[in-house]
């Protein structure tokens, strides 16, 4: 019995220290009287060369901005969950400003803690939750997915895309559709197949479902994952890709066409500045490639010309409006219109959007 | 046909790592140390060997610093464990936490200058599958013969895991350990010194592992490249029922169940890729719950008697 209970200390105790034992870490320039204190909660390590990557580029884009006015600090491999309202918390009472929590899981939890210090402004990234001090932020990636799809629909000879995808939740099915319905804009024939790995980030089996999709004649990969796995996995069968969150061509190489990618320094740049001058307000956040805060990389030397003019000039027409590409017609799998000419799906559908458009192979579940 | 061949070349290339860390495991179970300090040995094993080979260039040093760098680790777990006697489930869980952490820590340090995150993202030597003549060429089976180097030294290591553990008198005098230490002590077997030497060596074999991800599998380095794979090995020693033989099945359906699900959705089938996600953790559950009835059965192949004590040569 002692032993049992003895076991039962040490399993808590240890699974404190696994979730203490993130790393933290204060880049603070030897604190100046009135520094403006913001601090960020990260799903990973900066390392992963895409989504927490490019959150921590924009971290740096902020503090390169405004010098020793700002102070900010980073926790990385941060668990979704419990944990996750002690790390936040423990950031409202050592009397940071403003805290940005950069997962969809943190949403909870940080509402819990915003209610709790209603001085400290909240921002939470990719979620639907606000508060007085708390606001959501999120970019519309599915518009990079669009013109990157452009790209795969052209290079594409075998018809068959394959997409490898984290988990089946609205913002992941509405970046496959974007991604399909712009390769289907330029190339009626082809299929997007999708594998769910049920992660967004495991080297291991994200590049085991790209290798699969290889094997299943597919010729392009794309992705909504965070590490650059897949795309090494298309490079080593001499096939191409499309990257995800960061500028991948940069890590992989040429074979990589293209990354739809976000660039958060616009948003944080611009959230932070309010919040020193005091113009801050709760809002819901959402915008797409006309605000930057999306954007494609530059496209690969293996894009030809001709694609690359379509492909700018689409960005510009997404980016004025004048080419929503959520706009009807479009049909579900089975062929069915469900958005019909001259009508388009709204926000509020996008956000809740739990069905694949026509050359999507795969399902929602 | 050849859906089944390229299931199985993948399971096997997934699998090698799981192998060497099990039968690396298993041997140190067999001498009634519990190591769960597995995640961060093989972590280790995957970040020093991808920064050797980084820097050397040299694949054979590479895999000689795995297996040193996870016998040091299980070294400490062995130094805590058997000679200090400290709770064995304490200090394998604070070898994993240390060795991620310092993996990370590594990962952030060693690698060049220029490179913003160092050693991740970077390209370095790696592991080629080779064909073997003839061999690659039979139907299915060729695919047991279009593997790396390190998957085809497990062709070896696997029969003479089993061949020393059964068959020889030191495998003997290890089993013996593993159910009764006090009685092989009274054998004239030195426990001590068994203790050690087969969690160390049984470390290095599981940092070897670590290795085949960062210099075969996946290469290169990035965090947390093992995702959990440590604990799944934990399983394995237990699905395998502590026969080095066996680890090599676990490993398939461990392995190879990723490249089944995943081929299954890229087809576009009407099976949910949770179920098959869920297959081999349900037949490790079976496998206990049929050890823990069959009285008899457990007693023939169940888990070393000894496992998990502290050995004290006067206690009774």
């Amino acid at each position: 019995m002692k032993r049992k209970l003895a076991f039962a200390c040490v399993a808590v105790a240890s699974l404190a220290l696994v979730l203490g034992g993130c790393a933290k870490k204060a880049e603070a320039p030897a604190a100046k009287a009135k520094a403006y204190k913001v601090a960020f909660v990260y799903i990973g390590p900066p390392g992963d060369l895409g989504w927490t990557y490019e959150h921590d580029r924009g971290r740096k884009a902020a503090v390169e901005a405004f010098g020793d006015k700002l102070q900010t600090a980073y926790m990385e491999n941060i668990p979704e969950g419990p944990d996750a309202a002690r790390i936040i918390r423990q950031y409202a009472q050592e009397g940071y400003d403003m805290i940005f929590a950069t997962s969809f899981g943190y949403m909870d939890p940080m509402l819990e803690v915003a209610k709790e210090f209603p001085n400290t402004k909240f921002e939470h990234c990719s979620g639907y939750k606000t508060n007085a001090n708390m606001s959501t932020y999120f970019g519309r990636i599915e518009e990079a997915r669009y013109l990157s799809g452009i790209i795969a629909g052209k290079a594409t000879t075998s018809n068959k895309i394959g997409f490898v995808a984290a988990f089946p939740i609205p913002e992941v099915v509405r970046g496959i559709n974007g991604f399909t319905l712009g390769v289907r804009s330029v190339n009626p024939k082809a299929e997007v197949r999708v594998v769910w790995t049920n992660t967004w980030y495991d080297p291991v089996k994200e590049r085991e479902a790209a290798v699969a999709l290889l094997d299943a004649g597919c010729d392009v990969i794309a992705q909504h994952q965070d590490t650059v796995e897949p795309q090494k996995a298309a490079q080593e069968r001499g096939k191409l890709s499309i990257g995800y969150d960061s500028d991948m061509g940069k890590f992989v190489g040429d074979s990589v066409l293209a990354s739809p990618m976000w660039n958060w320094a616009v948003y944080y740049k611009d959230v932070i500045e309010k919040g020193m001058n005091g113009t801050w307000k709760s809002e819901q956040y959402w915008k797409g490639l006309s605000s930057g805060v999306v954007a494609l990389s530059d496209m690969s030397a293996k894009v030809p010309e001709d694609v690359k003019k379509l492909v700018n000039e689409t960005k510009d027409k997404i980016a004025s409006g004048s080419l929503n590409i959520f706009a009807g017609p479009i049909a579900d799998q089975g062929g069915k219109i469900v958005v019909k000419a001259g009508e388009a799906v709204a926000d509020d559908k996008q956000l809740s959007m739990d069905w694949f458009v026509q050359g999507v192979v795969g399902k929602v579940k | 046909m050849e859906l089944i061949t390229s299931i199985l070349a993948i399971a096997l290339r997934a699998g090698t790592s799981l192998v060497y860390a099990t039968i690396g495991e298993t041997y140190t179970e067999r001498a009634g140390i519990l190591n769960l300090g597995l995640e961060g040995i093989m972590l280790m094993g995957a970040v020093c060997s991808f920064a050797t080979a980084y820097y050397t260039g040299s694949i054979v040093l590479a895999i000689l610093v795995a297996l040193a760098v996870g016998a040091a680790m299980a070294a400490i777990h062995a130094f805590l464990t058997i000679t200090m006697r400290a709770n064995q489930v304490v200090s394998g869980l604070s070898i994993t936490l240390f060795g991620s952490g310092f993996a990370s820590f590594l990962g952030q340090r060693l690698g060049p200058e220029s490179n913003n995150h160092r050693l991740v993202g970077l390209v370095g030597p790696r592991l080629k599958p080779e064909n073997l003549p003839w061999l690659s060429d039979i139907p299915v089976l060729g695919a047991l013969f279009e593997q790396d180097i390190l998957t085809y030294a497990l062709y070896v290591l696997i029969p003479l895991a089993w061949f020393y553990l059964y068959k020889t008198r030191n495998g003997l005098n290890l089993r013996a350990i593993g159910e009764d230490p006090q009685t092989a002590d009274a054998m004239g077997v030195d426990v001590f010194k068994a203790k050690f030497l087969y969690t160390i060596a049984g470390g290095a074999l599981v940092a070897l592992g670590g290795a085949q991800l960062s210099l075969s599998y996946t290469p290169g380095w990035s965090e947390n490249i093992t995702g959990g794979r440590g604990w799944i090995v934990i399983a394995l020693v237990i699905f395998s029922m502590w026969n080095p033989a066996r680890a090599i099945w676990g490993a398939l359906l461990f392995g190879g169940i990723n490249a089944i699900q995943f081929r299954l959705q890229a087809s576009g089938t009407t099976i949910p890729a949770g179920f098959l996600n869920m297959l081999p953790y349900l037949t490790t559950i079976l496998v206990l719950v049929a050890m823990t009835f069959w009285e008899s059965l457990s007693k023939r192949i169940g888990a070393p008697a000894a496992l998990g004590n502290a050995y004290m040569r006067e206690e009774k």
